[in-house]
C-alpha cells in the first residue's frame, strides 16, 4: 500500500486515490494537423522509467483536487517536496 | 400529524442504542459551501453565519472545523466546505444575501450522521479507518473527507471522545451494520440482533 502525499490532506492510503497517469502530456496545439501515428502516441505513449516519475493522482476520497508528485517506480518513494 | 419522515438509520435505532457507543443524529441541516475564502463574498457569509467578533469569516483550514455549538464548518477541501447545523436550523436565510463567486448548495438529504463517543469510540473507528485518530494527530475540532470500511465519509471529532461520521443515506445501513460489527468487542453481554 503506496502512502501518498496528497499536497492538501497530507499523507492518506493509496485506496484514497485514482492514479492518473504521467503528468505534463500537453494536449497538441493544432490537433487537426497531426497524423494518425501523432495522434496515437498522444493519446496512447507513455513513458516508463525505472527510476523518478511525474504522475497525477486524483484525491477521490478527500479534498477530490488532481495533484502532480514525483514518484520512483522502483523504490515507490515519493520525493518530498517536489511540486513538478 | 406525525412526523411522516424516515430517517436513514431509524431501523436500527435499537441495536445502535444497544451498544452505548452510538446512536444517529437525523436530520442535521448541511449545506456545501464553494468558494474562495479570500473573496469579500466569503467573508460576508462567514460573518452571516457566525456573527461575533471572534468567528467572524473564518473559514476552517485544511483538517479542522470552526465553529462553536451546533452550527460549524468543516474543511473538506480547498474552498470547499460544509456547514452544518440542527435539524431545521435557518442555515438558508443567511445565504439570502448576493454572494458572488459563491455556491451554497442545500445537501441536507444527502447524508446522515452516526455518533459514536465514551472511551472505545476511537477504537472502533480504528478498525475501518487508515487515518491516524491518536489524539496527537486527530483531537477535537479535527475532521477529514475518509474512508471508513471502504464508505466514503466526513469523520468529525467534536469532543474528546466523540466523533460524528457523515455518510451518505445509500451507504447508511452498510455501515451502521458494519460499525455495529465492529463494536461487539466493546460491548458487555450480548449484541441485540440485527
Ligand atoms: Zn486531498
Amino acid at each position: 500500500m503506496l502512502s501518498v502525499p496528497c499536497p492538501w490532506c497530507g499523507p492518506r492510503d493509496e485506496t484514497e486515490f485514482k492514479y492518473g497517469g504521467q503528468a505534463h502530456v500537453a494536449y497538441p496545439s493544432d490537433p487537426a494537423a497531426l497524423s494518425d501515428a501523432e495522434w496515437a502516441s498522444y493519446l496512447f505513449l507513455r513513458d516508463n522509467p525505472k527510476g523518478w516519475f511525474a504522475e497525477r493522482w486524483f484525491h477521490s476520497a478527500g479534498c477530490r483536487r488532481w495533484f502532480d508528485v514525483v514518484r520512483h517506480t522502483v523504490t515507490y518513494e515519493f520525493a518530498p517536496g517536489v511540486t513538478p | 400529524m406525525a412526523d411522516p419522515r424516515r430517517s436513514p438509520l431509524a431501523h436500527l435505532a435499537e441495536p445502535l442504542a444497544a451498544t452505548g457507543i452510538m446512536r444517529e443524529l437525523p436530520y442535521l441541516s448541511s449545506f456545501e459551501v464553494r468558494g474562495d475564502p479570500a473573496e469579500p463574498a466569503m467573508a460576508r457569509l462567514g460573518a452571516a453565519l457566525f456573527p461575533g467578533p471572534l468567528l467572524a469569516a473564518s473559514w476552517p483550514t485544511a483538517g479542522h472545523a470552526a465553529g462553536t455549538g451546533p452550527r460549524y464548518a468543516l474543511w473538506c477541501g480547498p474552498g470547499w466546505y460544509l456547514l452544518v447545523d440542527e435539524p431545521g436550523s435557518a442555515l438558508a436565510e443567511a445565504m439570502a444575501d448576493d454572494l458572488p463567486g459563491v455556491s451554497a448548495v442545500d445537501v441536507s438529504a444527502g447524508r446522515t450522521v452516526v455518533e459514536l463517543s465514551g472511551p472505545h469510540a476511537r477504537e472502533v473507528l480504528a478498525h475501518g479507518c487508515a487515518l491516524d485518530l491518536h489524539p496527537r494527530v486527530f483531537g477535537p475540532g479535527s475532521c477529514a473527507r475518509t474512508n471508513l470500511a471502504k464508505a466514503q465519509v466526513i469523520l468529525h471529532q467534536t469532543a474528546s471522545t466523540t466523533y460524528r461520521v457523515f455518510v451518505g443515506a445509500s451507504f447508511a445501513d452498510y455501515l451502521a451494520r458494519w460499525l455495529l460489527d465492529a463494536a461487539v468487542e466493546y460491548i458487555r453481554g450480548e449484541p441485540v440482533d440485527q
